[in-house]
């Protein structure tokens, strides 16, 4: 059971997923956003950064990344599909989440600690966790502000004071079968009380517990 | 051909950028400035002879990839 982290040109975050997973027992390698077979891992996470310096709009370019097409094929599989910062920018603009990301509302870059509470258990990402529990996690983005003129998406992670605009407050979403999410604070940065907040580690442990083999 | 490409977000999507212009405006003296949207230009230099053809392709540029259809209009105008 092992975890693909995608490495676009311009990312800066896929060292510290590896590092968080294998550090909560999982398996994780890093792959090459050219890579075009993903046939030997149960599920990917996009990790954050600037994917192809952000040209056009944040992950307009990411999208059509060889890569994307297996990635696309794991969330269709229902693999889990985990898109974190830039990474659930990237899924938006993919279409495997509703919606779209614009600057924050105050165009400032965000970069402290958040607090989320947990709204839906029901996706990748929130099943070890419980209904109200909050999280304490770092948020570090300028284009945090998600839009969705849809109202399709499910919010799994709110946060308990809008810092960004985010419609509903959303920190994070999944898609109707749960096994896509894009979040925006950073788990992979509060995995242990040495980062100054463990909390992310029941959200990793629950991606970690959904890849299971194809 | 040359070709611009206006890709500006609908107006019911918030713009961040254009409030925060028209705060400053305001703070400047500027008072009967009421709105402002920060739209994007994009200037193409494409192969081609027929302009409804070229529109045509870059219209599907826009589609594909120049303009996010969750978010910003497009208009496409063609000079020789």
């Amino acid at each position: 059971m092992r975890a693909a982290v995608v490495v676009f040109p311009g990312v800066n975050c896929e060292h510290d997923v590896v590092h968080a997973l294998r550090s909560l027992g999982g398996d994780a390698d890093l792959v090459w956003h050219k890579e075009t077979n993903l046939s030997g891992f149960d599920g990917v996470v996009l990790p954050g950064g600037f994917a192809h310096g952000d040209a056009l709009r944040t992950g307009a370019i990411a999208r059509f990344s060889p890569v994307m097409s297996e990635v696309g094929r794991l969330a269709d599989e229902g693999a889990p599909v985990l898109g974190i910062c830039n990474g659930w920018q990237v899924l938006c603009e993919t279409g495997l989440l509703p919606g779209a990301h614009i600057a924050n509302r105050d165009l400032s870059f965000i970069c402290r600690f958040v607090e989320v509470e947990v709204i839906d258990t029901n996706s990748v990402l929130t099943r070890q966790a419980r209904p109200g529990q909050v999280l304490r996690i770092p948020l570090n983005s300028y284009e945090g502000n998600w839009v969705d003129p849809s109202g399709e998406a499910r919010v799994v992670l709110r946060y308990v004071e809008d810092p960004n605009g985010s419609q509903d407050r959303a920190a994070a979403i999944c898609n109707e079968r749960g096994n896509v999410v894009g979040v925006m604070p950073h788990p992979e940065r509060a995995f242990d009380e040495l980062l100054g907040s463990s909390d992310g580690q029941v959200l990793l442990e629950g991606f970690l517990h959904s890849l299971v083999p194809a | 051909m040359k070709v611009t490409v206006t890709i500006d977000r609908r107006p019911e999507i918030a713009d961040p950028e254009g409030t925060t212009v028209r705060r400053a405006l305001h703070d400047l003296g500027f008072g009967e400035v009421t709105a402002v949207r920060m739209d994007r230009v994009i200037h193409l230099e494409v192969e081609g002879e027929d302009a409804a053809g070229v529109r045509a392709r870059v219209e599907d540029m826009c589609r594909q990839v120049l303009a996010n259809p969750v978010l910003e209009d497009f208009e496409v105008e063609v000079t020789a």
